[in-house]
């Protein structure tokens, strides 16, 4: 009788520990949550050190910046939740519009109609990351290193080495980027789009899955390879459809736009939003959060006068951070391998 | 043989590269029947079990169901001829709910629309363990929280409550206590009873094989090299079998 009291103590002192821990491991696991209070944190420091931060002029930038990277940042998370990467979407940015230019000036094409061939042209790129890595076994590291290469060099070779005009003004064009804020709507509504194809729909539950337990999805009868290849396509055309709208909003078609700088930063957006290269875990919004932080620290700096030198040194501390934080977080997780 | 003879496999052969798994598998599987399989590690269990179910394109020979011959395409193909699997390695994925890996490629989604159904899919999983009689903490976990046992459950329930005509279990019991273990058992026993499926189980623990199997088959080096009706055998001959095979090999090997 006498041991009762201690042993209730000793569980209601369980209990607590458990709701605690439960509550840093909630904090722990939604790690777009975690990105989302930095995301805000960032926005009261640089609006309270600057009152022309959150100026419609400044949000407007904000978002025109925040647009492109983005939809390529959410493409790449349907990639990176497999396990893959694809580095060539940076020239893949630039390659749609060029091919879009192409079918609008010298195949006389409707621009609507220019468009969607510039998006097909990105899809077959996918196509053929994916078809590449799946098929042939080549690692999507490799197959999309060569694509990058590949890609800026057709870009320049394609357009003589100069940049050309975007085609005339006209609602399309307005709709497609033109308009200062057509870029943010797009972003919204793909990363809605994206959002539910990934965690309410089966083709995002078989990617998880294929990126979780390759086997077990197999075996599962999951159809991996499918899953793989159309995943690479979807995330070329992602990117490939940032850089139209980039095209029509800066009004020119830029053999060298996009490239590494862009691409790097998606990745990193990416994975600071919570999605790590390791496979099976991974959020679109997070992505877009981790835009979000990413483009206000740059955007924040700028108007403070810092240089661009400081914020690389800001986003490549936050991304080892991040990531040394994401395999910690595998660790202390029962159960969890961690590579 | 007068039964209705739902699976038969004819001179199946299966090999990797230099290493041959299956020389020559012939086994039939009756209506209602469950087969027990067993055999040494590596004598090609579960290389057969993959090839009945999809995941491994046979080299040689063929494989009947309801006496057609068919040549099964992919695992998705198998399942939608009714043959499920619980695999050794459980092919659940971590990362994922205890829901979402229950109706892995078996989704509820909201007809005509192609989103999850997630109330559903946790309304049966609820009821599937329940069913089994598993307790599991919460069915929004990650299956990497999970214990070995439960883990096994779940890719248990999965497989039989997914309408199989033929289940295929691949040491259903490995990870598991004595009393989920039963469970298991008990739930083989029923759907014996119920003779709607067919089940082909690989075990190592003989006892378990006597407790519900209605027939035995022994996989040796690639081949069936034993069938008897459990009435007719005992836990003493499958061991002598198994364990005089393996004497025999080592006077073999000490003799070259």
């Amino acid at each position: 009788m006498a041991q009762t009291p201690p042993k209730n103590e000793s569980q209601v002192e369980t209990q607590k520990q458990s709701f605690g821990s439960r509550m840093v491991g909630t904090l722990l696991r939604r790690q777009e949550a975690s990105i989302f209070v930095v995301a805000i944190i960032l926005l009261v420091y640089f609006q309270a050190s600057n009152a022309a931060f959150l100026s419609q002029g400044n949000l407007r930038n904000l978002g025109q910046f925040i647009a492109a990277t983005a939809i390529i940042a959410v493409g790449l998370v349907m990639v990176m939740v497999l396990g893959e990467i694809d580095l060539s979407v940076g020239q893949t940015f630039a390659f749609a519009p060029i091919v879009m230019w192409i079918a609008y000036e010298q195949l006389l094409l409707v621009l609507p109609l220019a468009v969607i061939v510039g998006l097909l042209a990105t899809a077959a790129i996918g196509l053929v990351n994916g078809t590449i890595r799946v098929y042939f076994g080549v690692p999507s590291f490799v197959v999309t290193l060569g694509m990058f290469f590949l890609l800026s060099g057709v870009n320049v070779t394609l357009v003589g080495g100069f940049p050309k005009t975007a085609p005339e003004a006209s609602a399309i064009k307005s709709a497609l980027g033109a308009y200062p804020y057509s870029g943010i709507i797009w972003c919204v509504v793909i990363v809605a789009f994206m959002h539910i194809l990934l965690n309410h729909t089966r083709w995002g539950i078989h990617t998880f899955a294929t990126g979780g337990n390759f086997t077990g999805a197999r075996e599962s009868g999951i159809k991996v390879d499918k899953i793989r290849v159309w995943n690479f396509a979807l995330c070329s055309t992602l990117a490939g459809f940032a850089g139209i709208l980039e095209a029509m909003r800066i009004d020119s078609i830029d053999p060298l736009a996009g490239g590494a700088n862009t691409m790097f930063l998606a990745i990193s957006a990416a994975v600071i939003g919570g999605t790590p290269l390791a496979g099976g875990v991974g959020t679109i919004l997070g992505a877009f959060i981790g835009t979000l932080v990413l483009s206000v620290l740059q955007n924040g700096f700028t108007l403070q006068g810092v240089s661009a030198f400081t914020f690389n040194i800001i986003l490549g501390v936050a991304v080892l951070v991040v990531m040394v934080l994401s395999v910690y977080i595998g660790r202390i997780r029962k159960g969890r391998k961690v590579t | 043989m007068t039964e209705h003879e739902v699976l038969r496999a004819e001179n199946i052969a299966k090999g990797f590269g230099s290493v041959t798994a299956l020389r020559d598998v012939s086994l039939r599987l009756e209506k209602g029947e469950v087969l027990g399989l067993i055999g040494d590690n590596g004598a090609g269990k579960s290389t057969l079990i993959k090839t009945i179910t999809g995941f491994h394109r046979p080299d040689e020979g063929r494989l009947l169901l309801d006496g057609e011959e068919t040549v099964l395409k992919s695992v998705s193909h198998a399942q939608s001829l009714g043959i499920q699997t619980v695999y050794q390695d459980l092919a659940l994925v971590d990362d994922l709910s205890v829901y979402h890996n229950m109706f892995l490629n078996a989704e509820i989604v909201r007809k005509p629309f192609p989103f999850l159904n997630g109330r559903a899919m946790k309304e049966k999983t609820r009821q599937y363990l329940a069913d089994i009689g598993v307790k599991i903490p919460s069915i929004d976990t990650e299956v990497a929280m999970l214990s070995g046992g439960q883990r096994q459950a779940i890719a248990v329930a999965r497989a039989v409550y997914s309408d199989a005509k033929i289940l295929l279990m691949d040491e259903p019991l490995a990870a598991m206590g004595a009393k989920e273990g039963a469970m298991i058992l008990d739930l083989v026993q029923r759907l014996k009873d119920e003779g709607n499926v067919s089940i082909i189980l690989i075990a190592h623990n003989y006892a378990h094989v006597f407790e519900v199997c209605d027939r035995v088959n022994v996989l040796q080096h690639g081949r069936i090299t034993y069938d008897k009706n459990t009435g007719d055998t005992s836990v003493e001959e499958l061991t002598e079998l198994m364990v005089s095979e393996y004497r025999k090999a080592r006077a073999g090997g000490e003799e070259e």
